[in-house]
């Protein structure tokens, strides 16, 4: 039992980790050495797709693309649901309860609902293939989610630290961003994350809502798999360095993702 | 400088949280709180401080009328039971908050804190989070931040309740000592007799939302005005007895009766006796044997607390000492009658002996 116990955990990487290595593996290799042989690592490494990645611009703009209006929309969405979430958890108003629990209506349909609305509300009010337009679709998404990630962070704060700053003569503002927002800065990271990962992975809307000006990374990945034959190692190249800007914020929120998951109420 | 509460009720969802209250604190003493959780101490200090507004009467503060002022502007500092401090500031930064809002000048703000922090003995822990210490400590950096600036109306609400044993005792002595150089209202909301009792001064008792009682500590526990008030200031519960006075005898049953004193008019009365005045050992002449069945025993060392049942009541006694019974014992315990008050059908005082609650 003991001499074995290495094994599972290590099957468990394996298992784990091989579709990561695979595509890590594949970035480095050229495009005929993938389809051509069976190979574990890279017989020929070459750097040449990340090359052709970072001097392309319709390469490396579909990531610009994609990070502007991620961390619009995850601005947007954090800052419309801090107030929102303040006031689900301190207030009791008409129908409090239920607008809590049907703020989440948006997430019960697929993205795929909403695709078509949104194409045609934007190109009605000229905002199509706007970094806006994608970041705002997201919000749909990612305000309700905020709201509920903020809300249980905000409920487990005791009333009684916002009266006693009144007491100190705090006005609720100055209350609110420097005792309260400090207070809560690991919901806002955790909630900050969960719409940063959605609006990143988010495909479907990203797509539909663009078409060159904000065109995102995994759009432009879609495309080029057909131009001029298959080119396997530069897609491998794009997805590895699609997964970077993820890895990058999971690391900083590693911590709190566990009671995010739990909306707060661990 | 006072707070006087004209006629003050709070009402929430057709519930009524607070009845309409009058109540005039002077400064210079504790004013006491007294009942048990959800009495109302907490929502009565929260409309004092202006954190609720009242939603019938008015609040004065020396001769001026602030019932709809912000607490902001009301110049007020609270502890609260749970140990609330900023987490995100350092203690020093807690303490100088109220200070800080009031745009005190730098020197003075450092003068001041640290001068506090020595009086609450936390001048090695300023530049700790609050987190970093123990409850205790917690609780003194809360108390600091109230103290540090020169507050009209101090509000405590249970500020020793969530503190271990020592620590509450040591905090009580301190406590009066602190208050006495101010010139402020003190209001303190507590669960416990006995501390009302230690801090003197006056006492509301509270129940149910209710005033039920108003005046010196002493005289409220030696003359409560009626059966609530002196179920509210006694821990353990006050033990409670019907009771017929005719002719020149108390009666309890066929069994159980007592000399009267000539005051009492003929009729029913509820008598009440603190259960230290009632005793397994004969301590007076006079006093009353009552059999009934041991029901729990608690033995502390120094005191015996047991609860039996007698003649359809359930009775307390505490007495010095350790007296050992079994559960379901049959035993005869002694009441000392010239300790009891006399309580109208109505509730109201009628009768006490001058030494009902002191000894």
């Amino acid at each position: 039992m003991k001499r074995a116990s290495w094994l599972i955990p290590t099957i468990y990487i394996i298992f784990l980790m091989l579709p990561i290595y695979w595509l890590v593996s594949m970035s480095f290799k050229t495009t005929n050495e993938i389809l051509g042989a069976f190979t574990l690592w890279p017989q020929n490494f070459t750097l040449e797709n990340y090359y052709v990645i970072f001097t392309d611009p319709s390469w490396y703009m579909g990531y610009v693309n994609s990070i502007i209006y991620v961390i619009i929309n995850t601005v947007l969405s954090v800052a419309v649901a801090l107030p929102a979430a303040y006031a689900f958890s301190r207030y009791r108003f008409l129908g409090d309860k239920h607008l809590f629990f049907w703020l989440l209506t948006n997430r019960m349909a697929p993205a795929a609902v909403f695709a078509l609305p949104f194409f045609q509300l934007y190109s009605a009010v000229g905002i199509f293939d706007t970094h806006l337009a994608v970041a705002l679709a997201h919000t749909l998404f990612n305000i309700p989610l905020a709201v509920w990630i903020l809300e249980g962070f905000m409920s487990g704060v005791p009333k009684q630290l916002d009266e006693t700053a009144y007491v100190d003569g705090y006005s609720f503002w100055r209350f609110f961003i420097r005792i309260f927002i400090p207070t809560i800065a690991a919901g806002i990271g955790v909630a900050a994350f969960f719409c940063f990962m959605f609006s990143w992975v988010e495909l479907l809307l990203a797509k539909t809502l663009t078409a060159v000006a904000a065109k995102p990374i995994a759009a432009a990945m879609t495309k080029t798999a057909s131009s001029s034959g298959y080119e396997l190692g530069l897609l491998a190249a794009a997805g590895t360095l699609t997964i970077i800007p993820g890895a990058i914020v999971i690391y900083f929120v590693r911590n709190y993702i566990a009671k995010g998951f739990a909306l707060g109420r661990v | 400088m006072t707070l006087e509460l004209k006629h003050v009720g709070k009402t929430l969802d057709g519930d009524v949280h607070i009845h309409p209250t009058d109540l005039v604190l002077e400064p210079g003493r504790f004013n006491i709180l007294l009942g048990t959780t959800l009495a109302g101490k907490t929502t009565l200090m929260q409309l004092m401080a202006g954190l609720e507004k009242p939603t019938s009467g008015e609040i004065w503060f020396n001769g001026r009328n602030v019932t709809g002022e912000r607490v902001q502007k009301r110049n007020v500092s609270m502890v609260y039971q749970q140990f609330i401090n900023y987490p995100n500031m350092s203690v020093f930064e807690n303490i100088a908050s109220p200070l800080r809002v009031a745009r005190m000048a730098e020197a003075d703000i450092r003068k001041r804190v640290e001068e506090m922090a020595g009086l609450m003995k936390i001048s090695a822990m300023l530049d700790r989070r609050p987190s970093e210490l123990s409850g205790g400590q917690q609780q003194r950096t809360a108390m600091a931040r109230a103290l540090v600036k020169d507050s009209d109306l101090i509000l405590l609400d249970e500020p020793l309740a969530n503190l271990d044993f020592k620590l509450r005792e040591e905090l009580r002595d301190e406590m009066p000592r602190i208050i006495a150089e101010r010139n402020c209202v003190v209001v303190y909301a507590t669960t416990e007799p006995s501390e009302a009792l230690l801090l003197g001064g006056h006492t509301a008792a509270l129940y149910e939302g209710r005033v039920v009682d108003y005046g010196p500590t002493s005289e409220i526990y030696c003359q409560p005005a009626d059966l609530t008030s002196a179920k509210v200031f006694s821990e353990p519960p006050i033990n409670i007895a019907g009771v017929r006075k005719s002719g020149d005898q108390i009666v309890l049953n066929e069994n159980v009766s007592w000399p009267a004193s000539s005051a009492l008019a003929d009729g029913e009365y509820t008598i009440g006796i603190r259960p230290h005045h009632v005793s397994p050992v004969r301590t007076h002449e006079s006093d009353v044997g009552i059999t009934g069945t041991v029901h729990v025993a608690e033995l502390s060392g120094s005191e015996s607390m047991i609860h039996f049942d007698a003649y359809g009541d359930s009775w307390v006694s505490l007495s010095h000492g350790v007296h050992p019974f079994d559960t379901g014992e049959e035993t005869t315990l002694f009441v000392d009658v010239s300790n009891c008050f006399y309580f109208d059908p109505a509730g109201r005082l009628v009768s006490s002996s001058d030494s009902a609650g002191v000894n």
